[in-house]
């Protein structure tokens, strides 16, 4: 080999003599490397079958007539002509932006109350908090009709007004985004550093200077975040203009209409793509205020620890007594709704609701439907992002295509985020019941809705997953390297088990979801697959409010175990496997 | 320290500093570059078993760069690298025969003590008698043997990192591996463990790298040390010889204490001009007249007072400012543009009567001025 005159040729080693370089030195990749790059592959070859590949179809479609032929522009065309579905463009950005308007002032007073005041019970706000994010969407819109719909016992307060329109979507809206805002702006304002507020108070700054200068500015792409939220989740959300919204379109729906009512795939995939582009915006604007977020930390902060103050905290205190108990309020009146004979005019209490065999040819099967595949969603989902996530982490970088390969899988994971569920839910019926797909056998199984629920939460179960390791010492797989253990085995020793509390909230951040969600499986249940949240949707339209209710309530109950569940269960293998965290 | 001294100057002869037994651990002319920064560039170097060889240098100058190639963590990208006579250049990680100690130590937080010290032996070789054998016999060595069964968190920094050495060294590596082992410790901590980490490599005679940014640490525990800049070796030697013999401006400037100044070779043989001062210095001899240096002085090497005026070539030069050090007194010195430090007892400065703003006599020994040839 090249080795001996290579030796011969550098036989006086020493330091400064203009040599040339020897030849490139040929790196051997350990089985390590080689099995997560595969594995790397692998995943990038799942996130394509499930996320990209069925994207492309519905792209495709937007420029297609029904029997396929290329039509260019002549469907966007018709649908900028078409009144009504441009109406609904515009219906859909004011009812966004007046929700965010709505919610981010309030959200940001409780998680100020939350993390900056002194106010008693804190802990308990932060559970209430949480609610309407178990239930689904639907749940407050009901409730609300309970209220102020035609037969609602508040209908007075309206002066005459109806329920059903915008102002009732917004209504609903604010109850189901205010825990998203809330969590992004406590994540926010509990990262305050108090040698900025020692600073201000030592330049006899005033209250108000201190929170103008200092508390702002440390929230602003908390803020951002929270809006951008908040509009996204309103645009996209199908559940509740469906219940509440009455004649008043807007883009969800009219998907909705254009697949399901008129069978008008071309004109559901466009707009669908024009549901895309919010989200999509909304999806860039929230990756800039992440990193921008991100920049403004240093390790050296010094947390910031509140002192009582009356002025302060009372007012909070109220604040935040009106929000909880106004979630608590949505909540409760939905649950004694399910519970009412028949509303107005029986309020006797009956559990007759709860029979869903007497509204709904599933019955208590969609709601079982429902367990299953978020189940399996869940637990396949669980895997599948924490090992993505840490080949992503941990795979070797050295070669070009590594680094590629890292990126295109990093890109796909992200990428679900700004995929609203109804338009990755047509996508997929685009593409699995497309007559040349081998893989059309799925159609209207369960494995489609599990499919789909996992793709629809990879990205926030990716994040989890990432910032669990990331907060890993990146030695680990080197000490392990060193020492001749494969870096599988480092990941079984130490990975998971350090890893435990993520993937439990991961898992159960899948199940609640795919519990809740409408939007994600509306195109792809089957005959026998309905899940229980698309059996409210169809016991609302056919007028059985209390039933609908009921499921709602029992979804709710479902959500709530398992959340319940996963602070017990962290409770306990805290106690088993964490004993190294406690000094 | 005596044979240090001649290791020193055996190695001087040499010019390279090869030792006269055969390399253990041989780097031949090896390269990294990432992307298109460079970030070590012909790097040759040889090292003999049972050494204790340190990397030093500010960050960035490639020290721990050349420690990941030897260990294959970010392979070299040319260039060859034996150990034990085995070219490893390319190889995995898992396929060489070394143990590391990272910054960081990377202890498994959920495992015990002992359970992180065993983590390397597996296989048939280690039956569970053995490995337990092991791991004892190392928690002992490293004087942890009533916390074997607690948790990294529950240790002390110090503790974390003697079970980081004594996991690195239980499948009896033939090379041990240092990456700044002591930069997270405090002061009095790094003093004991450096120390002790030495006592330790002696007894087990294993061949041992330790990269720091600190120059004192490194020259306080080394056989020799290689100092390294900007992805060049700058100088390998024993640390005596480092330190008296500095092979560049960057290594008299980074390794110990020196002033430094521009100063012109004078006609007369041994003679320079310093911001209009006349200074002698041997090392000028050989230099023609009118060369451009950098002239390095160390603070211990500079007189005053009685001991200055008894020296050819004194002048007086305004104390600008005294630093306590304990033992001496670290005095700043300026006349004009010329500025020196010179270290001297308490007794000394008293003697002298070095108080700032008096002017003293100083002197330079003829033989305490290194000098190199500025950079034009």
């Amino acid at each position: 080999m090249s080795d001996a005159t290579l030796g011969e040729r550098l036989a006086v080693p020493g330091p400064g003599r203009g040599r040339p370089a020897g030849a490139p030195v040929r790196i051997r990749a350990s089985l390590d490397e080689r099995l997560m790059q595969a594995g790397l592959w692998l995943a990038l070859a799942f996130m394509l079958a499930a996320l990209a590949l069925p994207m492309a179809f519905l792209l495709v479609r937007a420029f297609q007539d029904a029997e396929g032929g290329f039509v260019g522009l002549a469907n966007f065309a018709t649908y900028v002509t078409t009144p009504s579905l441009v109406a609904s463009v515009w219906n859909s950005v004011w009812v966004a932006g007046v929700t965010t308007l709505a919610v981010v002032p309030l959200a940001f007073g409780y998680a100020y109350a939350l993390t900056r005041s002194c106010m008693p019970f804190k802990a308990v706000f932060r559970a209430v908090m949480l609610l309407p994010i178990l239930a689904p969407s639907l749940l407050p819109a009901l409730a609300l009709i309970y209220l102020f719909g035609n037969q609602g016992m508040l209908r007075g307060l309206l002066f005459g007004e109806n329920i059903y329109g915008p102002w009732g979507i917004i209504a609903a809206q604010v109850f189901y985004c205010f825990p998203s805002a809330a969590i992004i702006l406590s994540v926010a304002l509990a990262t305050a550093d108090a040698r900025l507020y020692e600073a201000a108070e030592a330049l006899k700054a005033s209250r108000a200077r201190i929170f103008a200068s200092v508390t702002l500015p440390g929230v602003r792409y908390g803020l951002v975040s929270a809006a951008v939220v908040v509009f996204t989740l309103v645009v996209t959300d199908f559940g509740i203009p469906k219940v509440i919204g009455g004649q008043f379109q807007v883009l969800a729906t009219d998907v909705y209409k254009q697949v399901v009512g008129l069978q008008n795939f071309n004109m559901g995939a466009v707009v669908g793509m024009v549901l895309l582009l919010p989200a999509l915006g909304a999806f860039a604007l929230q990756r800039w205020a992440e990193g921008k977020r991100a920049a403004t930390l240093t390790g050296r902060a010094v947390p910031y620890v509140p002192r009582p103050r009356r002025a302060r905290d009372l007012p909070l205190l109220l604040l935040c007594l009106g929000v909880a108990s106004a979630l608590l309020g949505i909540v409760g009146v939905a649950a004694w709704g399910s519970l009412i004979r028949f509303w107005p005019y029986n309020l006797s209490l009956t559990l007759d609701n709860y029979e869903f065999g007497r509204f709904d040819v599933a019955g208590w099967g969609s709601f079982v439907t429902s367990a299953r595949m978020a189940v399996w969603a869940a637990t396949i989902g669980v895997v599948l992002v924490f090992v993505t996530a840490w080949l992503l982490e941990r795979a070797p970088r050295a070669t070009a295509l590594s680094r590629w390969l890292r990126n295109a899988v990093g890109l796909l994971a992200t990428a679900p985020l700004a995929i609203p569920g109804l338009v990755l839910g047509l996508a997929y019926i685009l593409f699995f019941n497309h007559p040349a797909n081998p893989l059309g056998l799925f159609y209207g199984t369960l494995a489609i809705l599990v499919l789909n629920s996992i793709v629809h939460f990879y990205t926030v179960a990716h994040l989890t997953a990432t910032t669990a390791i990331r907060q890993l010492d990146p030695e680990f797989e080197s000490v392990g390297a060193s020492l001749k253990v494969p870096a599988w085995l480092t990941f079984g020793r130490v990975t998971l088990p350090i890893c435990l509390p993520a993937l439990l909230e991961i898992w159960v951040y899948l199940f609640v979801n795919a519990m809740t969600t409408v939007s994600a499986v509306i195109f792809l249940y089957g005959p026998d697959t309905k899940p229980a949240s698309v059996a409210v949707v169809h016991m609302d339209e056919a007028g059985q409010s209390s039933a609908a209710a009921a499921m709602a309530c029992v979804l709710l109950a479902a959500t709530t175990t398992a959340k319940l569940a996963q602070l017990a269960v962290a409770a306990l293998t805290d106690r088993a496997t964490q004993a190294w965290r406690r000094r | 320290m005596s044979a240090t001294l001649e290791e020193g100057g055996a190695a001087a002869a040499g010019g390279a500093a090869l030792p006269a037994r055969p390399p253990f651990l041989e780097i031949l002319s090896v390269g990294k570059q990432f992307g298109s920064f460079v970030a070590l560039k012909d790097v040759s170097l040889s090292i003999a078993e049972g050494e204790f060889v340190s990397f030093v240098g500010p960050s960035g100058c490639g020290k721990t760069t050349l420690l990941r190639a030897i260990a294959g963590l970010d392979p070299a990208t040319t260039g060859v690298i034996r150990q034990a006579g085995r070219e490893i250049t390319g190889l995995p990680p898992a396929a060489r025969d070394f143990g590391i100690v990272f910054q960081s130590y990377a202890l498994f937080p959920n495992l015990t003590v002992a359970r992180n010290v065993a983590y390397g032996l597996r296989g048939p070789a280690w039956t569970r008698l053995r490995i337990a054998a092991r791991v004892d016999e190392l928690i002992r060595l490293v004087g942890l043997a009533e916390h074997a069964t607690k948790y990294p968190a529950q240790l002390s920094g110090g503790q974390q990192q003697r079970v980081a050495l004594a996991r690195a060294l239980a499948p009896e590596p033939g090379l041990l591996l240092l990456d700044e082992p002591l930069s997270a410790l405090d002061a009095i901590v790094r003093l004991h463990l450096r120390q002790e980490i030495r006592a330790l490599q002696r007894r087990l005679g294993v061949t041992t790298i330790m990269v720091t940014h600190d120059q004192e640490e490194a020259m306080g525990v080394s056989d020799r040390i290689v100092v390294m800049s900007r992805g060049r070796v700058e100088q390998v030697g024993t640390p005596e010889e480092v330190y008296r013999r500095p092979a560049s401006a960057f290594v008299a400037g980074f390794v110990g204490r020196s002033a430094m100044f521009e100063a012109v070779v004078d006609a007369s043989p041994g003679v320079l001009r310093a911001h209009g001062h006349v200074l002698l210095a041997d090392a000028a001899r050989g230099m023609l007249y009118g060369t451009q240096v950098n002239a390095f002085v160390r603070p211990e090497e500079v007189r005053l007072g009685a001991a200055a005026v008894a020296m050819p070539g004194a002048i007086r030069m305004e104390v600008v400012h005294l630093e306590f050090l304990g033992a001496t007194c670290r005095v700043a010195l300026e006349s004009g543009r010329l500025r020196l430090e010179a270290d001297a007892t308490a007794e000394q400065l008293r003697k002298a009567g070095a108080l700032p703003g008096a002017k003293v006599p100083v002197a330079v020994p003829a033989d305490a001025v290194t000098l190199f040839p500025a950079d034009v």
